[in-house]
């Protein structure tokens, strides 16, 4: 229950504790505190004790302003902590706990962890070992550069029994010193100088090396709460009614239909219908059987079959894209150059996060004291930021504590739980744990948005490819923004009648082709529904990466097979980076490339067996996949069996568990290519539960993956957390085409769509 | 709301509730438990998953008066006061990314290997098949419970 404490408290208390007390082994009159201070100075981004700490037994704390969703990215910062400060990482504690006690450095957000929440880390770690040096310089009378650390102990060069340690020199004390901050809050917060030195990649003594998760244990034996499990004195159950026609609002409530469950509250504003109740049984089953007249409205959809026609045919409201290569009038040029031109057009689903538990959170509102939110969001300070703005309180009097919660993969409803919850709490003045229903979490989460992707290749006689248009049409990147500050991208302050405010934007693929003239365009087209949709869109892992990358990376397979070259050879020819080139030589390599320059259809009874290959940049960071397939011909299923996946994220901090990190995209990325459609009809999502919206079994799991880490010292790492997502669907695609002959230009690669497609 | 007692980990409760409320809001709301989880209350994810005398079982969708006399463990007590070899194993091979779906994996495994105890890896596959993991952790599940399997 160690999140029901006030750290800050815990800390000041601890601190003062130990002022008095000197550790054992510290000769007493040699012991001058010079920069500690007893109380931590307020949380700042220009103070030093806002991101590292020394405890009194001389372990280190990082303040870490972004939770772990469970890839282990608090224990890579934790070691690049360590790097700096030349301590064993088991002295490293990483804190990300509370919006009170950590900056906001964005919360876990565009695989940032490692490459900006943690660089800046390192840097105010590489700071404080500075300050500790001059620290320990005065203290034993010896100058900087004579001295020298091992796991904590500062000693003189010349003399190791001159020695202090950081625990003896401040530890349970904060350090007062200021540092220089950047200026920006959020993701790319950082230090803009520092007085130390990072370390070069050839002292790395930490990186490279696997320390475990620390959460595991806890995980395990269930020995902490999750978001689910916290309990607030006088905490009433809460729970929302949404309405079966998307967009109507409650016109009658029948509040007899629940007045015998005891302490039953309706909280209705708007098109907001939520009850709540001491029991949490009792709070489901007023939800279930509540009577309520719905308003008559116009069906906001269609029938999702029609969702390509639709969004084919739908105006533009906002395009963009990257400046073309040459400019757009010699792009028309280019093309006319050509001998010959081939265009395909690939379209992707709406997806949803489908958490495996529903978005839950408690709120306890205090209208004349510290407000509190408990999450399990993965960017806690902008879900705290957002209930403070639905209780009306002021940001000092709000406190936001994440607590382990369901991975969220983006955007998904936790923060639109808090919402719930803050919306309920606020009505009712007593603290209230909101927890979705399964059919709201799969419905009504914000989804990654549908999508087509039309492709033009010119190819002159030679069989170069002269001229590149990659044109993306779908619905809105963000029609909520990817976090909870504002009510306004939260769904049930919408269904109050807060007005949304999309961002109308979209993105472009990433990978190094150096085509004579290429131009990567988008066009967004408007929502279905305006406000309150349970088609609103948002960030899902790799946030548009593998929809994109499906279509542009299968397409330079069709133009590979179209001008007769090998897809490995073509990649080879036509990328302009060397570390692209050595990833795709690496995974080729691994998996025993065959080379192949069309579709080779090998069969083994009723099943088709082919290799596919995709790969993309994610940032820095890069990815390519071979995939193997078996392809049922009688069936249509498909079973990814193989993949192999080369991985260039820079420097490798944590091999393990950047494997294990990957090997979870993998399969997520796998799950989405074969089987995750959201479906609705003109009424309202239809996909409501695990049975109309099927992830990835166990046994249809891959026989294998085979990780190749390429390794850059000299790099500065660039994360993991969703590169490898990416190019999953193309490789899949590219393996079944190599199986079938079949170019699946749809996802996901349902046995329905192979067969339509004209499996035999 | 009927008095129901309850059988949980070796210890004897009695709790009041509706019949036919789910064993799931009982062992979490009326005993605090905070291993079983609420994942879907459809018997379709796992997240839930008890053992009631041997057998797995969703407790989302279990009336909590069917389980009268009958004996609950949860992960709690499945290792009786210590860690289970699964949960060593599940350690070990750094398993759970989010760890919501824990419960189904370890739970459903146990049972299964209680009855099975020397099984291949693809009887294992077939009775761990139905439940969900959304982090895509189903690889490392593998190598966690076929270590268990063949230890």
């Amino acid at each position: 229950m160690n999140h029901h404490i006030n750290r800050r408290n815990l800390l000041v208390g601890a601190g003062a504790l130990t002022v008095s007390v000197l550790l054992p082994g510290v000769p007493a009159q040699a012991f001058v505190p010079t920069a500690g201070v007893s109380l931590r100075p307020a949380l700042d981004p220009r103070r030093l004790a806002s991101y590292i700490s020394v405890n009194s037994d001389g372990t280190v704390t990082a303040w870490f302003g972004q939770p772990d969703m469970g890839q282990g990215t608090d224990v890579g910062v934790a070691q690049m902590v360590a790097e700096e400060l030349d301590l064993r990482v088991e002295r490293v504690k990483m804190d990300f706990y509370d919006t009170t006690t950590c900056l906001n450095q964005g919360g876990a957000s565009g695989s940032f962890g490692v490459s900006h929440h943690g660089k800046a880390l390192a840097n105010a770690a590489a700071e404080a070992r500075f300050v500790l040096l001059e620290m320990a310089s005065k203290h034993l009378g010896v100058p900087v550069d004579a001295l020298t650390i091992d796991d904590g102990v500062i000693s003189a060069k010349s003399d190791p029994k001159k020695q202090v340690s950081y625990g003896e020199l401040i530890g349970g004390r904060w350090f007062n010193e200021e540092v220089e901050w950047n200026g920006v809050k959020g993701n790319f917060l950082d230090l803009k100088s520092i007085r130390g030195k990072r370390k070069d990649p050839g002292q790395y003594k930490v990186y490279g090396k696997s320390p475990p998760r620390r959460d595991v244990p806890v995980i395990m034996l269930a020995t902490e709460d999750y978001v689910v499990d916290v309990k607030v004195p006088g905490m009433l159950h809460g729970r929302t009614i949404l309405p079966p026609v998307a967009g109507s609002v409650p016109v009658k409530i029948d509040r007899d239909s629940v007045k015998h469950i005891p302490g039953v509250q309706i909280v209705h504003e708007n098109g907001f219908l939520g009850i709540v109740a001491p029991r949490e049984w009792d709070a489901v089953k007023a939800a279930r059987d509540l009577k309520v007249t719905w308003s008559d409205v116009k069906a906001p959809f269609f029938d999702s079959k029609d969702l390509y026609k639709h969004i084919r045919s739908a105006p533009v409201i906002k395009n963009g894209g990257l400046k073309s290569n040459p400019e757009p009038a010699k792009m028309d040029e280019a093309f006319k150059g050509a001998a010959r031109v081939i265009e395909a057009t690939y379209e992707y689903p709406f997806q949803s996060h489908a958490c495996m538990g529903p978005g839950c959170a408690v709120v306890d509102y205090q209208p004349n004291g510290m407000s509190r939110v408990w999450t399990g969001s993965q960017k806690p300070h902008y879900t705290a930021d957002g209930v403070a703005v639905v209780l009306g309180v002021k940001p000092e009097n709000m406190q936001g504590t994440w607590v382990r919660g369901p991975g969220s993969y983006g955007r998904g409803d936790a923060g639109d739980a808090a919402n719930a919850a803050a919306i309920l709490s606020k009505a009712v003045g007593k603290p209230v744990r909101y927890q979705a229903q399964r059919h709201e979490a799969h419905g009504w989460d914000p989804k990654g948005p549908a999508s087509i992707h039309t492709i033009r290749a010119g190819i002159d006689k030679s069989g170069k490819v002269v001229a590149w248009s990659f044109n993306s049409k779908g619905f809105d990147r963000l029609n909520v923004a990817s976090n909870e500050s504002k009510p306004e991208n939260n769904l049930f302050s919408q269904l109050t009648g807060v007005k949304p405010k999309p961002a109308l934007v979209y993105g472009s693929p990433q990978e190094s082709y150096t085509f004579p003239a290429k131009q990567l365009t988008w066009e967004v087209i408007p929502p279905l529904l305006e406000s309150g949709s349970p088609l609103r869109t948002s960030h899902l892992r790799d946030p548009l990466g593998p929809d994109i990358h499906f279509a542009s990376e299968s397409f330079i397979d069709e133009v590979a097979f179209s001008v007769g070259m090998d897809p490995v050879e073509f990649r080879l020819q036509n990328i302009g980076n060397e570390r692209d080139r050595d990833l795709i030589k690496a995974v080729a390599e691994k998996a025993g490339w065959e080379k192949h320059t069309k579709a080779r259809k090998q069969r083994r009874g009723d099943v088709a067996i082919g290799h596919g290959v995709a790969y993309a940049l994610r940032g820095p960071t890069r990815v390519a996949i071979f995939s193997e397939v078996e392809v049922n011909m009688k069936t249509g299923k498909v079973w990814a069996k193989r993949f192999v996946v080369s991985h260039d994220c820079g420097v490798v901090i944590n091999p393990d568990l950047l494997k294990l990190t990957i090997e979870g995209n993998i399969v997520q990325g796998l799950s989405r290519a074969l089987m995750e459609e959201t479906t609705f009809d003109k009424n309202n999502v239809t996909s409501t539960d695990w049975e109309s919206y099927p992830i990835l079994d166990m046994m249809e799991r891959p026989q294998s993956i085979e990780i190749v880490l390429i390794n850059r010292q000299n790099i500065a790492p660039s994360g993991a957390g969703e590169g490898s997502m990416r190019p999953v669907t193309a490789a899949v695609g590219n393996a079944i085409y190599d199986a079938t002959g079949i170019r699946m230009r749809q996802a996901p690669f349902t046995p329905d769509r192979l067969r339509a497609a004209g499996l035999v | 709301m009927a008095k129901i007692a309850l059988n949980v980990d070796g210890k004897s409760h009695t709790i009041e509730a509706d019949n036919d409320m789910p064993l799931l809001y009982a062992l979490r709301d009326d005993l605090g438990l905070r291993n079983p989880k609420f994942g879907c209350g459809l018997a379709q994810c796992g997240a839930c998953t008890v053992i009631i005398d041997g057998v797995a079982v969703r407790s989302c969708v279990t009336p909590v008066d069917s389980v009268q006399n009958t004996k609950i463990t949860t992960l709690a007590g499945l290792g009786g006061g210590k860690a289970h070899a699964l949960q060593e194993a599940f350690i070990a091979e750094q398993v759970p990314q989010c760890g919501f779906c824990i419960n189904g994996w370890v739970m459903t495994a146990a049972a299964f290997l209680e009855k099975t105890p020397k099984p291949t890896e693809a009887q294992m596959k077939e009775a761990l098949s139905g439940i969900k993991c959304r982090c895509g952790t189903h690889m490392a599940i593998l190598r966690a419970v076929m270590r268990v399997a063949q230890a």
